[in-house]
């Protein structure tokens, strides 16, 4: 199946800023696809090339088969929902909404019909005839979604969409959107600084950092296998020990000696990174790999952390367990994992 | 408490010393005595002499032609010049510059234009004072447009855009939409400051088509009437107003974020 989006080693930099460095990236019809990293990793710059809004130095962008960079934003089949959702203050929802079915010389008819069935679906129609100012910061994002569905676009772009959103209108949104894009079937392109907004969202997640692609995955095997350190560590909590791999496929740790992990595609001797999740540790008394004492808990009401102290070992090593745990501090535990769950990372 | 009871007074004489002269201006416009210094009474009869001076009216209808010219023409090469400004040269240098026919003093404005009118050959009357008005007109149109520019959120003309709009329509459904309060106080201003201007006016025009402040000044030098009172305390009516006007709309416009 050909991608409806084909990004090609597109690069683009603002004086001495790389902010895209030779990013390839294919985006599939109906998929729900995030670009994650932090601030200045390029994900934003990279929305604004698909919506028309920036130029690249080097590359190509394909849509369906045609070369999307000579076509303005206003001739492109995308839209985007803005950050600040960008609600034109003068006129009411509905003429927000409209706008641009207007644009696009839509009978009267068809647009207040279109207008009428969209904000139904994302749930707004009581505000119709409101201002903007007028509306709640969730029903401003639901009229901002609406504006950009309502022209049934080949490709949605979502520019942090949660974010400006409080922690239970977030929750409550996320599933919307999710539901949202199964209801009307277009592909959704979300960029996102957050993780977790990233993880319960998205089909499939780019990873960048400076610029470049570090990993594109779906959020399952982005956590359990991530291929750079970067993704080991932004994805998620891990507990990372840099050494040497070993014969046998382990890491050899400077202070604390061999660690069992399958090393995978790494060759022994090579200098890599052994990452173990919190919740891959567990605490065994027989035959511990690590031994320690606990410096610190933390209760979460579902899951308990615990900070263990390993001699020889300069940071806590971070070990979750189901409910709450009675291991009290200073207590010395002995720590076991899986050496399938341990994932090594070349450097 | 006590503090703002005493801060009163500075306060009453500094409003006195400002609106003193208004105040006595109103007044004679009703005195029913034609000296200036002696009150006879309630009358209207100075603004019956006012309408009937054909010399006045047809000067008015001169002010009022260059006032709506200036503010038109001043409207949109300032707010296309504050645009520009703002989009494509972020120079404060330029912005400054901008600025310099609003900040400059009105006599070496009117004689710079005059000097520039005789050496291009121009023929002075009301065409010429209309383009110096519009000269300073456009700095100050362009400065408060400016100002409101910085407020606009840009991804506003980027949304229009991305929706299908041409750059041509954003401009006029969505830029200027939003630069709406500006323009319009911008205008406002405009129009007062030509509908009272005299020294470029003085400078700048024919003979043929005197703008009111020129005929007032020409009435004074054979002695104060009455009649320039009641003009006056018109022209206060119609300033003020337009002031007003624009202090609400810029007020309402900066409200609304």
């Amino acid at each position: 199946m050909t991608p409806l989006v084909s990004i090609e080693r597109v690069s683009r930099r603002f004086g001495s800023v790389v902010a895209l460095d030779d990013v390839s990236l294919d985006i599939h019809e109906n998929e729900f696809f995030a670009l994650l990293g932090p601030s200045g990793c390029g994900k934003t710059t990279l929305l604004r090339i698909l919506a028309g809004f920036e130029t690249v130095d080097a590359g190509a962008v394909w849509l369906a088969g045609t070369d999307l960079l000579p076509v303005p934003p206003y001739r492109r089949p995308i839209n985007l929902m803005f950050q600040s959702y960008a609600l034109f203050p003068h006129l009411s929802v509905e003429r927000n909404v409209a706008y641009g079915l207007e644009r696009e010389g839509r009978p009267r008819d068809e647009v207040r019909a279109r207008v009428a069935e969209v904000l139904r679906v994302v749930g707004i129609t009581e505000t119709a005839r409101r201002r903007p100012s007028q509306l709640s910061g969730g029903q401003r994002q639901r009229v901002a979604l609406a504006r950009a569905i309502v022209k049934r676009p080949r490709l949605l772009l979502l520019d942090e969409p949660l974010s400006a959103l409080d922690r239970k209108v977030r929750e409550e949104m996320q599933l919307e959107l999710k539901r949202l894009q199964h209801e009307v079937g277009i592909t959704f392109v979300v960029v996102t600084h957050d993780q977790e907004e990233a993880m319960s969202l998205a089909d499939r997640i780019a990873v960048l950092q400076h610029g470049r692609v570090q990993q594109v995955d779906a959020p399952v095997v982005l956590y359990e296998r991530p291929r750079t350190l970067f993704v080991a560590t932004f994805i998620g909590s891990n507990n990372v020990f840099p050494g040497m791999v070993t014969a046998d496929g382990g890491v050899a740790v400077h202070g604390l000696g061999v660690l069992p992990a399958r090393s995978g595609g790494v060759p022994p001797g090579a200098s890599a990174s052994l990452a173990i999740r919190p919740e891959h540790i567990t605490l065994d008394e027989m035959a511990p790999t690590l031994r320690g004492t606990v410096a610190d808990t933390q209760f979460y009401g579902g899951q308990s952390t615990l900070a263990v102290d390993v001699p020889g070992w300069g940071r806590p090593v971070v070990v979750t367990q189901q409910g709450a745990t009675r291991i009290g501090r200073g207590t010395p535990v002995g720590l076991r994992w899986d050496p399938a769950w341990a994932v090594v990372l070349a450097e | 408490m006590r503090s703002l009871r005493w801060g009163v007074v500075p306060l009453a004489i500094t409003f006195a010393f400002l609106y003193l002269p208004i105040l006595v201006v109103v007044a004679l416009s009703f005195n029913a005595s034609d000296s200036q210094f002696r009150w006879a009474g309630f009358s209207l009869e100075w603004y019956g002499e006012l309408a009937g001076n054909r010399e006045i009216i047809a000067s008015l209808g001169n002010t009022i032609v260059v006032a709506v010219g200036a503010t038109a023409g001043s409207v949109v090469l300032g707010t296309l010049l504050a645009i520009g400004l703002h989009r494509y040269l972020r120079w404060s240098a330029l912005d400054a510059l901008a600025l310099g026919p609003a900040i400059a003093p009105d006599i070496v404005m009117a004689i710079g234009l005059l000097a520039l009118y005789v050496t291009a050959g121009v023929t002075l009357g009301l065409h010429t004072v209309l383009l110096s008005h519009i000269v300073f007109g456009t700095a100050f149109v362009a400065a408060v447009v400016k100002a409101r520019l910085g407020h606009l959120d840009p991804s506003l003309e980027e949304a229009s855009l991305d929706l299908g709009a041409t750059p041509l329509s954003t401009f006029f459904r969505v830029t200027v939409p939003g630069l709406l309060p500006a323009i319009v106080a911008g205008g406002l201003l405009v129009f007062t400051l030509s509908l009272d201007e005299f020294v470029i006016a003085f400078f700048t025009n024919g003979p043929a088509t005197p703008t009111l402040p020129m005929v007032i000044y020409a009435m004074l030098r054979f002695g104060l009437t009455p009649e320039i009172n009641a003009l006056a305390a018109l022209l206060l009516v119609v300033s003020f107003t337009a002031v007003i006007a624009a202090q609400r709309l810029t007020g309402l416009g900066g409200s609304d974020e």
